[in-house]
């Protein structure tokens, strides 16, 4: 996969302690930009990617050759209009699309990290991503907004910088991982570990891949994504090209056969160690803990304007923890939105086209900017 | 605007922080937002009127009163709003205790059941009354806890809370209500408005 070419990259000069104590220097962040800065650098919007999403937020992704994980929402005339803003979005550092992680090679041995690339956190991606803001010249960005893991990102970026944004949108999101959602990465991280080609993350040298550990991570994570009314919508117990049970361990279901596809596909553009230590990432995400359990606290100093967004059917990241964190917001006063989406898609609904979540950010980031340039 | 809203608009002042509580489609949050400077919030149970709030510009959470006011700070607000919706609660006392607690003050509105209009509607019809402030059905109403104006004057003195100003609209016009006018008040007006503080 010769992605080289595609992908932009600005080496972060400054040094970056991270959270497990180690420092990186000279390391690459991988990004794309969509829509065009403004003379008054007044209209920047940094978007965050989920765990396996990557910076090509929009549009064909080079080097999948599909389309960009968010198309839906971000575009010409979309919610997240291109026309109008310039949207940034970096790959996470830990990731596998150019961004410093754990495929890259280790300068002190010569050889690939590994499992011996530090174990990041939330706030270590976010702090790295900072490095954008002073390459593009912006002082304040019009908005910060991701779904999922980009939530629990946007929520650390205007801790970790509260004067840096104008509006913040944490969408199906967590201020604190759950034993549930600790417990599906963790079923994830096994299903890699039990795979023989994984060789506790050797395979580079060794030209293998972990390709059916990762392919079940990815199962077992796609059912998460997804409601039981819309599994059962789409698939219900429909047969796979067949007219009857074939007393055998084949794909007989439909749903069986879409998990395995949707896990195939996955392996020729994810890499395992990467999955490892975004989840780890996430897994250790406890934005009230950084505040000795005070989540308020985490939002204390920000005048930005908040837009939290849940779906009805998201039983990884439900309402009550989206609402968890309005209720933070508003015991200081901030400026807070709220809106449960009616939706049967699951978690995954912030990536899909669901009409109401759409204008609603639309109107949202519209009406704020009218608000913004008067 | 209706004239309720106008009056609603009249009893605050300017630059005022404000929390319309079942604030619908945002009409008032936005007449107050842009002729009076108002910091203003809402919070409203219906995705729909919340999603007409966010199109407007307007910050608003989805919520139910009776769950969801608890999250705000003590007097955070100098005015909380409730229109027309006290009488749709389970618990009103709760849900007027929390507006009184999270409001420096509140501005309460209440159909009035001892209009003489629906008095006459139930004499006559022996049907329950329905009205142009009250225009639906027994069996789908959302009001459960219907009082008259003399039902609400009365509650609120007794629970010690102070009214400041207590309003009478019927059509277009608005007159004061005091101890001396309430029974002819509570016969002529379909709307009262209360501005209260505890």
């Amino acid at each position: 996969m010769n992605t080289e070419s595609n992908i932009k990259t600005l080496i972060v000069k400054k040094p970056l302690k991270l959270d497990c104590g180690k420092t990186i220097n000279e390391f690459p962040i991988a990004y794309e930009t969509y829509g065009s800065l403004n003379e008054n650098k007044d209209n920047a919007i940094l978007v965050f990617h989920a765990l396996t999403g990557d910076q090509f937020v929009t549009g064909l992704n080079p080097v999948t050759k599909k389309d960009g994980w968010w198309s839906y929402a971000v575009g010409p005339d979309k919610a997240i209009d291109t026309k109008k803003y310039f949207v940034i979005c970096a790959n996470v550092i830990g990731g596998c699309m150019g961004s410093f992680g754990p495929n890259h090679e280790d300068p002190n041995t010569g050889t690939t990290f590994g499992t011996n690339f530090p174990v990041i956190t939330i706030n270590d991606m976010v702090n790295a991503q900072y490095n954008l803001l002073d390459h593009f010249g912006i002082d304040k960005l019009f908005s910060v907004a991701g779904g999922s893991m980009g939530g629990m990102q946007v929520l650390q970026f205007i801790s970790n910088f509260p004067d840096k944004a104008k509006t913040v949108i944490p969408i199906a999101c967590t201020s604190s991982h759950s034993a549930q959602n600790i417990a599906f990465n963790e079923l994830g991280r096994q299903a890699i570990a039990a795979d023989s080609n994984w060789k506790d993350g050797n395979y580079f040298s060794e030209d293998t891949i972990p390709n059916k550990g990762l392919a079940v991570a990815r199962m077992a994570a796609h059912i998460t994504y997804l409601s039981k009314k819309g599994l059962q919508e789409k698939f219900g117990r429909k047969l796979q090209e067949r007219e009857d049970l074939k007393f055998g361990f084949d794909a007989d279901f439909q749903i069986e056969s879409y998990l395995r596809y949707q896990g195939s596909v996955f392996v020729d553009r994810f890499d395992a160690n990467s999955y490892l230590y975004i989840t780890r990432a996430m897994d250790y995400f406890d934005l009230a803990k950084q505040f000795k359990g005070n989540l308020s606290d985490a939002f204390r100093a920000t005048r930005a304007k908040f837009f939290i967004i849940s779906f009805t059917s998201d039983w990884l990241y439900p309402t009550q923890e989206n609402k968890d964190i309005v209720i933070a917001l508003n015991s200081i006063g901030a400026d807070v939105g709220f809106v449960e989406i009616e939706s049967d898609k699951g978690h995954d609904s912030f990536l899909l086209d669901v009409p109401d979540f759409l204008s609603a950010l639309k109107n949202f980031l519209d009406q704020s900017y009218i608000d913004n340039e008067s | 605007m209706k004239n309720e809203f106008q009056v609603i608009a009249e009893l605050i002042e300017k630059e005022k922080k404000v929390l319309d509580v079942g604030c619908g489609d945002g009409v008032l949050m936005e007449f107050l937002k842009n002729n009076k400077n108002i910091n203003i919030r809402g919070l409203e149970i219906s995705k729909s009127k919340v999603q007409e709030c966010i199109a407007k510009g307007l910050t608003v959470i989805e919520g139910n009163a009776e769950k969801d006011l608890k999250q705000f700070p003590d007097k955070s607000f100098d005015y909380v709003v409730l229109s027309q919706t006290l009488q749709a609660f389970l618990d009103p006392e709760l849900v007027l205790k929390e507006l009184l607690r999270v409001g420096k003050q509140a501005i309460v509105t209440i159909p009035n059941f001892g209009f003489w209009k629906i008095r006459l509607h139930l004499l006559l019809k022996g049907t329950m009354p329905i009205t142009k402030t009250l225009p639906d059905e027994w069996y789908n109403t959302p009001n459960i806890h219907m009082c008259s104006i003399k039902d609400f004057f009365n509650f609120v003195k007794s629970r010690d809370i102070k009214i400041f100003k207590s309003l009478a609209i019927n059509n277009k016009n608005v007159s004061i209500i005091s101890d001396s006018n309430l029974t002819i008040k509570n016969l002529f007006a379909d709307l009262g408005i209360f501005l209260i503080e505890k």
